[in-house]
């Protein structure tokens, strides 16, 4: 009866987290699309808002698609830990001998496949929009790959705190929005950069150095919030 | 195995419980009673690590259970109020999971606990689409999957109808047989072939004699 019974090392457990994340979040499309949808909506308002000429609009861009991001990836965090807070599978897995530190960074990571990439390669299309000029495409996109992750690391620790709470929407912005201004800044500074033709080492490097920390820290930090949350 | 002494826990300024002593040890069932409101699943939670405010302290194997937390972990199995199913997936997923959480992988044994639960033949069909019953079958067919040496199962029998709580009557039984030991809740009467100690709250905390 045992014969097809396999032992599973660290990396054969965290496949089987990844694979039902990603199954997870697929049958429940809503929460994967609506982020995008803000994202997409929000920027398309400011060429209708505010005057449409492509000099105005490309100087207000780093900063419009950086900031919408920013609250899109925020919008997305609500469904990290709700479903399993509300069934019971956080209690499970608190409760699992397997080391909890990767499995919340999988979690994090299946998560930012789910919401964060699509936004990034969302990203080109709204820069069109902004009328962003061609040089600095590169920048965006690099800046939100290294930046959108690590506003998932941070957002899920302001997650984990307020999740066992039945609205947490505003008490996560205010949380978590501060924590999350040093990518701000770095982010809109890499496209600024490229715009002014300087090398973006320096700015990349930085927000490098922030999803390294980011992935380091926060999983203890989200370990520790989801056990207050669930006590 | 596990062993609990001098535990005090208070909730909203109200003393659950206080000076509580006690062991459960291999083979052994038993049984927490008490009204409701009376700390049974506050008690549960701190005995299986998922509720730290008390004072006091709770051992495995003689250890304190900070210092040991993978192998306690490994050794004990938790079922509490909500069926910690996903009710997008379909049972096969969600044992997969589990299995995988605790470190293995096998199909078949999953299919045989399903089956052994009056469960086969559904699973493949998305939780959401099970009766609430069903959806408690699937969270117990863990039981038959965990390698754990002790159970802490709040309120097992909820919302089963009569053949299946007589099956998990059995399944205590005989796993207690063989050495497990059994930490459970419930307003229901057990029907063991040896009667389960009882830890009554009401009765340590003088509401009741």
């Amino acid at each position: 009866m045992s014969s097809a019974r396999r032992t599973l090392g660290l990396l054969g457990t965290l496949r089987a987290s990844l694979s039902r994340e990603l199954r997870v979040a697929l049958r429940s499309p809503g929460n994967i699309v609506n982020p995008l949808m803000f994202f997409v909506i929000a920027v398309s308002l400011f060429p209708l808002g505010g005057r449409s000429d492509p000099a105005y609009l490309s100087g207000i861009a780093p900063g419009v698609i950086w900031v919408t991001a920013l609250l899109a990836v925020m919008l997305s965090m609500e469904s990290l830990f709700r479903g399993d807070y509300e069934d019971g599978s956080l209690e499970q897995l608190l409760l699992s001998p397997q080391p909890l530190y990767f499995h919340l960074l999988t979690k994090v990571f299946a998560h930012w496949l789910m919401t964060g990439l699509p936004l990034v390669l969302l990203a080109p299309v709204l820069a069109m929009m902004m009328a962003l000029p061609g040089e600095a495409y590169g920048a965006l996109l690099l800046g939100l790959l290294l930046g959108t992750p690590t506003l998932n690391l941070i957002g899920a620790i302001g997650m984990a705190l307020t999740v066992g709470l039945s609205r947490s929407g505003v008490l996560l912005a205010v949380l978590v929005l501060p924590l999350s201004i040093p990518v701000l800044v770095f982010g809109a500074g890499l496209v600024d950069t490229a715009l002014n033709g300087l090398p973006l080492m320096g700015l990349a490097s930085l927000l490098g150095a922030l999803l390294v920390l980011a992935a380091i820290l926060s999983p203890l930090a989200i370990g520790a919030a989801l056990r207050i949350s669930v006590n | 195995m596990l062993s609990v002494s001098n535990l005090y826990c208070e909730r909203d300024e109200r003393v659950l419980f206080a000076r509580l002593d006690f062991a459960i040890t291999a083979g052994e069932v038993l049984q927490v009673r008490g009204t409701n409101g009376s700390g049974k699943t506050t008690l549960l939670r701190i005995l299986c690590g998922l509720n730290h405010d008390y004072d006091g302290d709770v051992l495995w194997d003689g250890q304190p259970l900070r210092e040991v937390r993978e192998s306690f972990h490994a050794g004990v199995f938790y079922l509490g109020h909500s069926p910690a199913i996903n009710r997008t997936l379909t049972p096969l997923q969600n044992l997969r999971w589990y299995c995988a959480s605790q470190g293995y992988e096998d199909d078949d044994a999953i299919r045989a606990a399903l089956a052994a639960r009056g469960l086969g033949g559904y699973e493949d069909l998305p939780c959401y689409q099970l009766s609430a019953g069903q959806q408690r079958r699937v969270s117990l067919a863990r039981l038959a999957l965990s390698p754990a040496r002790l159970w802490i199962l709040d309120e097992p029998f909820t919302a089963l109808d009569r053949g299946a709580v007589a099956e998990l009557e059995l399944l205590i039984a005989d796993y207690a047989e063989r050495g497990g030991a059994v930490l459970l809740t419930t307003h229901h009467p057990l029907q063991l072939p040896t009667p389960p100690r009882v830890l009554d709250l009401d009765v340590l905390a003088g509401r009741r004699t």
